[in-house]
């Protein structure tokens, strides 16, 4: 492997890091505050991806495609939050696990009634279509270095209000310790509300920018979510500061491992890695509860 | 959740899953007076995937443990038959040594045991943790397993593996329809036993338990985690034999058939039908399979349906259709449902 070569794809795994980053924060939170598992998080990722293709088809901007397919994402989170999720909170996880497993089923199939079984194309901005010499000789395509940046700009706004402001301070109390942060004062399901919304906005996000890359369709939210959930799942659940290391090494080890590896070993070395950290510390890399 | 209760008395414990097994064996002379083989090929389904759904429940029921990789470990059953019988057909050594075999008294066996040495491995690791960590894992490990059968290219990849060779029984030809569906109905009425027999013993008990208090039953001094790991390896060997009469029966196994969207149509099965006893899913199969079919020739849409149906289901039957035989015999025990 050359250098060039392995920068190249270090900065796709990193790349596709972020983009799994995006995707599990929204998880992990949820996860680590209400103690829910949301299995239909994927399809947020498919509305926003959805609405942004459709956005930019009648209008032809991707910028007012971005804010859309964010909002709809979002819209559609607290749509499935306030009508059928929160009826489950305080129910067992085999409940959660099927009442999310039927939401996939639905929006899936709505998506399918509504836009047809063929898959949308979007395509890249104008100014984004191009290449950037990254090195002499070395061109990484444009639009890949704009994933990467806004991904990266995403979660330090992220880190940064959820560990220096009031907000982050009672999502991260909600986290660690609902029952006495609500004791505190602290409206748990409001912000939980609101955090879910939030979560859906960034899978939206994500979905937008998978949109050029990959193609949209039905069912794109499943196998990202399962890797969203492998993410969560090393980073320890709760942790947001675990879900961004583990996205990074889940991208790279990915990336890497699809390229070194047979097709066989490259598609499971994730599952594999997952496995062995799970084997040392059961708990994720960055356990909140202890 | 399964109703935590002294080791039930044994007739009566044994009196639902003989009338269900009973029932089923009539299909085959129904489908023969009403001259409809389709209709043994949709109960081979159901009793199959009936063989799953209550090797799933011990446990989710008993253990309280959701597992999402049952389709994986289904479906490997699924190709150990079809390779074996891909290497017979073919003449082609396997190992160098063995020629394979189409004889399903040595693959289905074999696709069993092999299920059940992935399940052990997958619940080693799994089982270290518990809840929502528990049920990422394991799908996936499902996943995992999906994409090691996608890139098995020697047999078939994506596109799945066909059994060209004639699948037999020990010397005796089961690709009649209805003989097939009695060798399947044989291996859901050993299911039934097995499991019933382990539910109702100390072992059961303690699997309860340990689902319903985990903390308890350490303080008296019993760790779970072994019980936990040889009713993960029970069930997956479970779901394996019923991948193996899949693979057999339809001639054909592919990675579809252990996509993790199947691994949660299981855990439907098995909560529609009622996770409190061992014999609901059965009735949780069928009624699955029947709603397909019905829904499917009314609709290409059906899926919409059939998610709001698990919605309105895990809403207001908590129990599952075994519930509502507490509404006509409302001493009857059913089991709370956690």
């Amino acid at each position: 492997m050359t250098a060039a070569l392995f920068i190249e794809q270090l900065l796709n795994g990193v790349q596709f890091g972020v983009m799994l980053f995006l995707i599990a924060s929204g998880l992990t939170l949820v996860f680590g505050i209400m103690n829910f598992i949301n299995l239909a998080h994927g399809s947020l990722y498919m509305t926003g991806a959805f609405a942004a293709a459709v956005t930019q088809r009648l209008t032809g901007s991707f910028l007012l495609a971005i804010l859309v397919g964010m909002i709809v994402a979002a819209l559609m989170g607290a749509l499935l939050e306030q009508l059928v999720l929160r009826r489950f909170y305080a129910r067992n996880h085999l409940d959660q696990v099927l009442a999310t497993f039927g939401l996939i089923l639905i929006m899936n199939e709505a998506t399918r009634i509504i836009f047809g079984p063929t898959p949308l194309r979007m395509n890249l901005p104008e100014a984004l279509s191009g290449s950037i010499q990254i090195m002499p000789g070395v061109p990484y395509p444009s639009f890949r270095l704009a994933i990467l940046a806004v991904g990266l700009a995403v979660a330090g706004a992220l880190y940064v209000i959820i560990m220096k402001t009031r907000m982050g301070m009672w999502v991260r109390a909600g986290a660690s310790n609902r029952a006495i942060a609500a004791a505190m004062g602290v409206n748990v399901p409001l912000v939980f509300a609101g955090l879910f919304a939030v979560g859906a906005a960034f899978a939206g996000l994500a979905g937008i920018m998978a949109g050029p890359i990959l193609s949209v369709q039905v069912g794109m939210g499943e196998p990202i979510l399962i890797l969203a959930l492998v993410v969560t799942v090393i980073g320890g659940i709760g942790s947001i500061r675990g879900a961004f290391v583990a996205a990074l090494l889940v991208g790279v080890v990915d990336t890497f491992g699809r390229v070194l590896l047979t097709p066989a070993l490259g598609s499971m070395v994730i599952f594999m890695l997952m496995a062995a950290i799970l084997a040392f510390r059961p708990k994720g890399l960055f356990a909140v509860h202890g | 959740m399964a109703e935590l209760s002294a080791p039930p008395r044994k007739t009566r414990d044994w009196i639902a899953p003989a009338i269900l097994v009973v029932l089923l064996a009539l299909v085959p002379p129904i489908s023969l007076a009403l001259g409809d083989p389709f209709l043994v090929k949709v109960a081979t389904r159901v009793v199959v995937f009936a063989i799953v759904a209550v090797a799933l429940d011990l446990v989710v029921g008993f253990g309280g443990l959701v597992s999402l990789c049952h389709a994986g470990l289904f479906g490997i059953g699924g190709y150990v038959v079809a390779i074996l019988a891909f290497h017979d057909f073919n003449a082609e050594p396997i190992f160098g040594a063995w020629s394979g075999t189409s004889n399903l008294a040595i693959s289905l066996p074999l696709g069993a045991v092999f299920a059940a040495v992935i399940a052990a491995i997958v619940g080693a690791i799994s089982l270290r943790t518990s809840g929502p960590y528990f049920i990422m894992i394991t799908l996936a490990f499902n996943q995992m397993f999906y994409y090691a059968a996608v890139a098995l290219q020697k047999y078939g990849g994506e596109d799945g593996l066909q059994i060209l060779s004639s699948v037999t029984l020990a010397g005796i030809d089961v690709s009649n329809r209805y003989r097939f569906f009695y060798v399947a109905l044989a291996g859901l009425a050993l299911t039934l036993i097995v499991i019933t027999r382990m539910a109702a013993s100390r072992f059961g008990i303690i699997l309860r338990a340990a689902a319903a208090n985990e903390t308890r039953v350490v303080a008296v001094g019993v760790a779970p985690w072994a019980y936990r790991l040889v009713a993960f390896i029970v069930s997956g060997f479970f779901a394996g034999m019923a991948g193996a009469l899949l693979a057999a029966s339809q001639q054909f196994i592919s990675p579809v058939d252990m996509a993790w969207d199947r691994s949660g149509d299981f855990v439907v099965m098995a909560v529609l039908g009622g996770i409190a006893t061992v014999w609901g899913p059965v009735i949780g199969a069928a009624a699955f399979i029947v709603l397909e079919l019905a829904l499917s020739s009314w609709t290409q849409h059906w899926h919409l349906a059939f998610g709001f149906i698990i919605l309105m289901v895990v809403i207001f039957l908590r129990g599952g259709l075994a519930d509502l035989t507490r509404m006509v015999r409302p001493r009857a025990a059913g089991g709370a449902h956690d």
